[in-house]
């Protein structure tokens, strides 16, 4: 087959419309109404606990740090404020955007200008990419926020553990945004009437990041930017262990989350900087239901889905091999079996698309 | 234009919708926290996504795909991606019965 075209604005993606890809309705698992329901109820309770837990920790860290600078004691402090700055600040981004973390709307808008700030990410563009990328999930050339292009570029991956190509690419894209709005690509995916938002948004973040480089340099030293800026590069390491899990190694061109989406059992402090987000083919098939219901909403439609990793090395070990055959191959993905109990995946119309993946050149 | 006999009261759980299809075309009624019954156009105006997934809160619809809310009572879209306003159509009851006008 052809190479993948991953531009928004390129071949594969006019395919993808054509072909009625991006028209198809995904496959759900069957939920009763009034369990449903019940999952979707929103409540302010357990992330404004989180938040505060959130807030506090990383005070706490900072204080410590900024108190031991700069003694190499600090640097444990550091790792940790690190953390919760450069990668909770991503399933923060995005359970407030998606507005199912507090029930208080005002809530969920203050919490996500602040992650978006902090992920380097402009809240006015990405509310937008990532509705595309729960409309049309892994469609070549539709979805922007594809983590491994295939085929994958391995020394770009391990970069982004420590942030450097996100932010490589953050900066030129946020100072265009703050003299000239949306780029053409994002223009495809951010309505008119949003543009001049993409445009403040990002006068705001240029202005803030120009502030803290100016009191360092009066300062002469980073100690500024250890607090603002450069924990989304050391700090980055888990939220892109995590992101790469969401789709890694499985298959693009489909309509079904149960073969492109992974959930993996995580451990308690993963599973707090990522908000149960690794919970993530449940997260896919109801963006409705808040984080802290999806290990119930997992209980409820755990026989019709593929076995779920068991911890986040075993979900390493299945995808890094099948990223590196990847580079070699780029149709390989890995295929979960179903248990009995699941209804077979949906893969009816995703065959007849041109120039795309066939699920049968899966081993 | 009729007045066409929808469903009944029971049928709708209080602060919740259902689902109705009529001469070819999909709406979505809901039954408010007060008891009252309104009706919208069903697809959500982002993405042709239909609302009876959704989420009722309070007079707002949220959209099973992203999030977008609606007041169903008047169709105004509240949250994005959701930027362009829901259909309405008027509703009365008769008895047990929910009837939807249709223009
Ligand atoms: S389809 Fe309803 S908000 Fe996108």
């Amino acid at each position: 087959m052809g190479k993948r075209d991953y531009s928004l604005l390129g071949a594969d993606g006019k395919r993808a419309v054509e072909s009625g890809l991006t028209a198809a309705e995904w496959y759900h698992s069957d939920v009763p109404r009034k369990v449903m329901k019940d999952l979707m109820a929103r409540s302010d309770g357990p992330a404004i606990r989180d938040t505060v837990t959130l807030c506090g920790c990383m005070i706490l860290f900072a204080g410590i740090g900024i108190t031991l600078w700069p003694s190499w004691w600090s640097a444990p402090f550091w790792l940790a404020y690190g953390v919760l700055y450069g990668s909770a600040s991503d399933s923060r981004w995005h359970e407030c955007g998606h507005g199912t973390a507090f029930k208080t709307p005002w809530m969920n808008n203050v919490v996500y200008e602040i992650a978006s700030f902090m992920i380097m990410r402009n809240s006015a563009t990405w509310r937008w990419s990532h509705a595309r990328h729960h409309s049309e999930t892994y469609l070549v050339g539709r979805d922007p926020e594809i983590a491994v292009m295939r085929p994958p570029e391995v020394a770009k991956l391990v970069l982004n553990f420590f942030g450097i190509m996100d932010v490589i690419a953050f900066f030129p894209r946020i100072l265009s945004n703050a003299v000239s709005g949306p780029t053409a690509e994002e223009r495809t995916y951010v309505p008119h009437n949003e543009w001049g938002k993409v445009q403040r948004v990002a006068i705001i973040h240029v202005a803030t990041y120009g502030a803290t480089v100016g009191l360092a340099v009066w300062m002469g030293s980073i100690l500024p930017l250890m607090v603002i800026g450069l924990p989304r590069m050391y700090g980055a390491w888990h939220h892109v262990m995590t992101g790469l899990l969401q789709h890694g190694g499985l298959a693009d061109n489909v309509i079904d989350h149960r073969l492109n989406s992974r959930t993996v059992y995580m451990n308690p402090i993963s599973r707090f900087i990522y908000w149960n987000m690794n919970y993530h083919v449940e997260h896919h098939m109801f963006p409705m239901v808040p984080y802290h219901a999806l290990p119930r909403l997992h209980e409820a439609i755990r026989d019709d889905l593929p076995p779920p990793n068991r911890s986040i090395a075993e979900a390493f070990r299945e995808m890094w091999p099948a990223i590196r055959r990847q580079v070699l191959n780029e149709d390989y993905y890995v295929r979960r079996a179903l248990p009995p109990t699941a209804k077979p995946y949906r893969e009816d119309l995703h065959q007849y698309v041109p120039g795309v993946t066939q699920p049968g050149a899966a081993e | 234009m009729p007045w066409i006999d929808a469903c009944s009261r029971d049928d709708i759980d209080v602060e919740d919708l259902i689902r109705w299809d009529h001469a070819g075309q999909t709406f979505a009624i809901y039954r408010s926290p007060e008891g009252e019954f309104y009706a919208t156009a069903g697809l959500c105006t982002h993405e042709n996504v239909h609302l009876c997934d959704g989420l009722v809160m309070g007079h707002l619809i949220e959209c099973p795909k992203h999030n977008g809310q609606f007041d169903y009572r008047t169709g105004e879209a509240r949250r994005t991606p959701a930027c362009v306003n829901l259909r309405t159509f008027p509703v009365k009851i008769e008895g047990d019965r929910v009837f939807v006008e249709l223009a």
